[in-house]
């Protein structure tokens, strides 16, 4: 037997095309007479455009048009918003490709130019007049839901989109009138830049005579992408062909339907000829979503004993200017649902109220609304912990819930998979030596120094999801994936997968897969994604779905090539179909170890078809649809060590450990390469991360100057752990794990500073923890 | 981003780049203080006169004090023998601009005539007493690098001078240090302080140097905090009285941002006024 | 204006608009669309080269500046078909994933070994302070330029 494919850190087949610079993102590639579009947009976070002159650009040299939303007319039907909550008054204002006499946020798109070059492009695009009335501008979504805020669609009265409520007020407050303890919090989680090193672009190509549109675009989902390019031009779907080629990461930025996307589909349309766009930085700041955003304020109840009881949260979420593509369901379904996380907490309120502000449309960007349940959550028991006096990890170990394998209801109503929480949470402790580093900690307090520790239980739930849960809770799409296992005649390896990899690596893991069902070497396979014409239907690549989802699909489809195999190769060796024994790739006869058929055999024999058994259709080649029965449910313990310098407020992230329970891995290495990037960009929320924008709208954190993105002399080594409880409803037992790291980091770093500033009496300070704030908090302190 | 259009000249002399540069025209050295703010079209000149490759510019040389060319990169003023041993102050200055890429082509000149004062070298140069050489139509002439320095980004050069060189002072006698708070997003400097100390063979300090950058619109000279540290042992009791000194000295100049603002800054320079005496002493 | 710069060891004469940027030029005029633009204020790195063997961000610089002179590009750095150490070790460690930092990263890394051999874990992590990575956490990039620093240092 050689060494299992499954389960092995082999190296990404991915790289070779990226370490040499010969992958094709979407800005490399060249179209013959294409123009180049640059969009005019607005200065201002609210304004009415009183009037718009392009005589001058469209005089420069090199330009061919300029167009603003009056030129486009119905043209372009307004860019839809995706998730309908239900039950929660949802409004969703038109949001126009280009502005209709009023701009809504710094950034929204007033006009279009098109020319010969991009530098041409930009030029004309500044010598663009418009002539703005300028309108009181609010950012702040607490402040934007109240009274006397500037409105800002006018069918959107008091500015609030929608209002969700989970769970019984009135069981809710019971508990907590009850309940020994009761412990608040107003937490920001910031607005946070999704930063996918790629700039989005996008590159759309009509041909008049066939009708066909190709949109080349950074995009997560090329076929959502296609299904509502589609519905925006008004061309028939099956004239509509979406490539994401390759894609420079997206960590949700690149899953809604842009204003971009659609306008260059349009133009190109309109001119017949290649339009291409691509986002620079500066621009990529102000109009690619933002995350986050929220203002909580959050209560928990708990006994004397550490028992917690329960968790209420009303939430403010901003939703920026327009709703975006999945807007709603980020602070909703995504962020009310975990709110037990892995504890047996019986009682669980939350009302989520979205609200139109001037900021940039926000929708989800890495963990979606649980890593903001996760950190409250997290925050709210060391609270606890704090105010009864006990040790925050034994709170934790007091409530998780028992290790299950088949199914836990919780106060949700989400059924947990399966989790064995409480190991995960004393390896985590072991490999930090909790006990020990209390000792030092105090011993370091003596000498002046601050050392802190953060502990996090987490689960989430992701591998979105079965599609009757979507359609119940408004989602516009179903979340099922499908793939096609097509074997060639020399049995080397095509797998076309719905879902749009970006690179987590799914080239590699899912080729895994194929080779551990199959017995196909694993460079023999190749997986190929992101072209609608070329690849079947799926719903895309987000909420840590793409291994759990397409991964079961892929393993199913085998399993029906294999199932076909050994009928066939029976035949073939004219044996009983139950006497065929199957290893590494290779069917053989119950007790004649001699006669044996290759799954390489077979597949030709298959496409031959000189002798198929009676009724078996010639070919090799599976398709599936593949609709997971439930989420899949990831889980871990989180810890981080830190020191504060007291005279600075500069943080120290000395250690990181993390143990996540994805399942089995199939790719270890990838694995760990997901959670490394994940807790970077969890505790670079905590740490340093956050837009900040001016009263009057203006975003101050317009580039990298000020927007701090982490960076590699900011964090150590990390310490992985890992242990492994199958997901009992997937056919190989995976749970996604591309979320994990973001959703348990920023309340692990978080909780350490504050365990490290707790001598000093600090309790409470706003993220991210930038050295100035913490300097702030220890002097105000002491004062 | 990329910049507006505009007229390139390539200067093969001095001369020539002065006869050559126009009333909305800027001279161009390696270009990494000036076409990012191109690229953001937050300055737009109409001509671009490219002085990067000037013989005259280039080198630094050694003769009873530092004459280092306008055109000699930070990794060349960092990775300088003469430059480590005359002031290392300057020397660490250079090496802690940017990063790698920047320091290998943005040079000294073009860095100065920015005047960013959140950049390093313009606070050893105002603590040393270093001076910027000028050349112009009408001839040149010297400034000292404390009267270079006017305001954020404002600078002494009159329209057409150009920076030929600055001179600094031979410290190898200085016990001299510059040190950084750098800001995380940036790398800019939230505070960067310079101490240079001459220690009289009694171990009292025979005078000091000090400068502030980063936490204020210019580098500033810190006479308070040098008196606090002339004529004591730098013993603690000193470096506290200078650590207070230099906040009231920065206290007209102040500057932040919205993540770290003037009053975190101000008591962050004494901070690391105290942190650059003890980088000094080694 | 007309220039010629050498890239990967082959010249290249072109006449450019003096405001285009080396990596405009190199993206744009000779299609070596593996150097990358991921910011617009010379952070990020994404568009690291080599001038005349010297890191350079190429978003940082005119085209017209580069004339005469010798450029390398994430396209030039493999030799008579071998990977570049700096490839192989970031393959091996799984030193990537969506790729897009990846070029800017191993140019800057290869240079920095080459001129560092033996660095240290801190001080690589402190020289990546110019190259942006938003996937990985930096982790298993920085065990691709130990391994590479240690291998030289060895050598």
């Amino acid at each position: 037997m050689t060494t299992r494919i499954f389960g092995s850190g082999i190296k990404r087949r991915e790289d070779p095309r990226l370490i040499t610079g010969e992958a094709r993102y979407t800005d490399d590639i060249k179209l013959p007479g294409v123009l180049h579009m640059a969009v005019v947009r607005s200065p201002y976070a609210h304004a009415n455009i009183v009037s718009i002159d392009s005589s001058a650009a469209e005089a420069m040299d090199g330009v061919v048009a300029v167009y603003t939303s009056d030129d486009i007319g119905d043209g372009l039907a307004g860019l839809p918003t995706a998730w309908l909550i239900p039950d929660s008054d949802l409004k969703t204002p038109e949001h126009p490709a280009l502005a209709k006499g009023k701009v809504r946020y710094v950034g929204d798109g007033v006009a279009i130019v098109l020319a010969d070059d991009r530098y041409r492009a930009q030029d004309a695009a500044d010598a663009v007049v418009v002539d703005y009335e300028e309108l009181p501008a609010v950012i702040d979504p607490e402040e934007a839901a109240g009274e006397g805020a500037p409105l800002i669609h006018d069918d959107v009265e008091g500015n609030i989109a929608f209002r969700w409520v989970m769970g019984d007020r009135e069981a809710s407050d019971a508990v907590f009138d009850a309940a020994d303890v009761v412990v608040s919090e107003r937490i920001l989680q910031q607005r946070l830049l999704p930063t996918a090193m790629e700039p989005r672009a996008a590159m759309a190509q009509y041909n008049p005579a066939t009708q066909e549109l190709t949109l080349w675009c950074t995009s997560q989902n090329p076929h959502i992408h296609r299904f509502i390019i589609s519905a925006v031009t008004g061309l028939n779907e099956n004239k509509v062909r979406v490539i994401a080629p390759e894609v420079g990461g997206g960590f949700g930025s690149k899953i809604p339907c842009y204003p971009d996307e659609a306008l260059v589909s349009w133009a190109s349309i309109k001119l017949g000829v290649p339009v291409k766009w691509t986002e620079t930085r500066s621009e990529n700041y102000l109009i690619t979503i933002h995350g986050r955003d929220h203002v909580q304020h959050v209560e928990m109840a708990a006994s004397n004993d550490g028992t917690l009881l329960g968790v209420r949260a009303t939430v403010y979420a901003g939703m920026g200017g327009y709703l975006s593509t999945a807007a709603p369901g980020i602070p909703t379904i995504l962020h009310g649902l975990l709110y037990v996380g892995p504890y047996t907490m019986g009682s669980v309120f939350c009302e989520s109220i979205g609200v139109m502000t001037n900021g940039t449309p926000t929708d989800a960007y890495r963990g979606a609304g649980r890593p903001e349940a996760t950190f409250l959550l997290e925050r709210m028991v060391d609270n606890v912990a704090r105010k009864i006096g006990m040790d925050p990890v034994e709170v934790r170990r007091k409530n998780l819930i028992p290790a299950f394998e088949d199914g836990y209801e919780v106060a949700t109503t989400l059924i947990y998979d399966s989790g064995d929480y409480p190991a995960a949470f004393e390896k985590a402790l072991d490999m930090a030596g909790y006990g020990d580093f209390r000792r030092q900690q105090k011993s370091a307090e003596a000498d002046g120094r601050y050392l802190g520790i953060g502990v996090t239980a987490y689960t989430e739930m992701c591998g979105l999801g079965p599609s009757q849960v979507a359609g119940a809770v408004g989602f516009q799409g179903g979340l099922w994936e499908s793939a096609t296992v097509r074997v060639t005649p020399t049995g080397k390896v095509q797998a076309l997968i719905g879902a749009s990899p970006h690179g987590q690596g799914s080239e590699t893991t899912l080729a895994q897969i194929i080779a551990e069902e199959l017995g196909f070497p694993v460079d023999d396979i190749e997986v190929i994604h992101g072209d609608t014409t070329e690849t079947p239907m799926g719903w895309g690549t987000y909420g840590s779905r793409t291994t759990p989802v397409t991964g079961a699909a892929l393993a199913q489809a085998s399993r029906k090539l294999k199932d076909k195999a050994r009928v066939l190769a029976a035949h073939l060796m004219e044996a009983n179909v139950d006497d065929i024994e199957y290893a590494d790739g290779s069917f053989s006869v119950k007790g004649s170890p001699d006669q044996a058929q290759s799954i390489q055999e077979v597949a030709l024999m298959a496409h031959l078809a000189w002798n198929m058994p009676e009724g078996m259709d010639p070919g090799f080649e599976e398709s599936q649809f593949y609709d997971p029965p439930n989420f899949v449910y990831p889980f871990g313990t989180h810890i981080a060590i830190v020191e504060v310098d007291a005279e600075t407020g500069v943080i120290d992230l000395q250690r990181y450990i993390a143990v996540d329970d994805c399942g089995p891995q199939i790719n270890p290495e990838i694995v760990a390469g997901q959670i490394h990037g994940g807790v970077v960009q969890g505790a670079a929320q905590a740490l340093c991360e956050g837009a900040i924008y001016s009263d009057d709208g203006q975003l101050l954190t317009g580039s990298m100057m000020d927007y701090c993105m982490p960076k590699a002399d900011m964090f150590p080594n990390f310490e992985l752990g890992e242990t492994v409880t199958p997901s009992p409803h997937h056919p190989v037992g995976v749970k996604g794990v591309g979320e994990t790291g973001t959703i348990a980091s920023t309340p692990t770093v978080y909780n350490a500073v504050l365990d490290a500033l707790a001598p000093l009496g600090v309790t409470q300070i706003d993220m991210p923890l930038t050295s100035a704030k913490v300097w702030s908090a220890i002097q105000s302190a002491r004062a | 981003m990329w910049p507006n259009k505009f007229d390139y000249v390539r200067a093969g002399s001095v001369d020539e780049a002065l006869s050559s540069i126009t009333d909305d025209g800027k001279f161009l050295a390696g270009g990494h203080s000036l076409l990012p703010v191109m690229k953001l079209r937050l300055d737009a000149p109409e001509q671009l006169v490219d002085i990067g490759r000037i013989p005259e510019l280039q080198g630094i040389s050694a003769n009873g004090g530092l004459t280092i060319g306008a055109g000699a990169t930070h990794d060349a003023i960092a990775t300088s023998a003469d430059v480590q041993a005359m002031c290392g102050a300057l020397a660490s200055a250079c090496g802690q601009v940017g990063d790698q890429g920047v320091r290998n082509f943005g040079t000294l000149g073009g860095n100065i005539a920015h005047a960013d004062p959140a950049s390093d070298p313009p606070t050893v140069l105002v603590a040393v007493g270093a001076s910027v050489n000028i050349q112009g139509a009408g001839g040149s002439r010297s400034v000292g690098a404390g009267d270079f320095f006017v305001d954020l980004f404002e600078t002494a050069l009159d329209d057409g001078e150009l920076i030929t060189s600055v001179s600094v002072p031979d410290l190898s006698d200085h016990q001299s240090a510059y040190v950084k708070f750098p800001h995380p997003a940036s790398r800019y400097a939230i505070v960067g302080v310079c101490v240079a100390l001459k220690m009289n063979d009694d171990g009292s300090c025979d005078h000091a140097h000090v400068a502030v950058g980063g936490a204020t619109v210019k580098a500033v000279r810190c006479s308070s905090a040098e008196a606090a540290l002339a004529g004591t042992t730098v013993d603690d009791a000193a470096v506290n009285a200078a650590a207070e000194a230099v906040k009231s000295d920065i206290s007209e100049w102040l500057a932040g941002d919205i993540a770290y603002p003037e009053s975190y800054r101000q008591q962050m320079a004494g901070v690391f006024l105290k942190r650059a005496v003890a980088v000094a002493q080694g | 204006m007309q220039v010629a710069i050498t890239v990967n060891g082959v010249v290249h004469e072109r006449d450019v608009d003096p405001r285009t940027l080396l990596v405009h030029f190199l993206r744009e005029e000779l299609d070596l669309t593996g150097t990358k633009i991921g910011c617009d204020t010379s952070q990020c790195g994404a568009c690291t080269v080599h001038l005349d063997g010297k890191v350079l961000k190429s978003c940082t610089l005119l085209a017209v500046q580069a004339d005469g002179a010798e450029v390398t590009t994430i396209e030039g750095l493999a030799e008579n078909g071998e990977h570049h150490p700096m490839q192989t070790a970031f393959w091996e460690n799984h030193g990537l994933q969506c790729g897009y930092c990846t070029p800017g990263m191993i140019m800057a890394s290869a240079a920095f070994v080459r001129d560092n051999p033996g660095a240290s874990e801190g001080e690589i992590r402190h020289y990546l302070e110019g190259n942006i990575c938003r996937c990985t956490g930096y982790h298993n990039i920085v065990k691709a330029v130990k391994q590479v620093a240690d291998a030289a240092a060895g050598a």
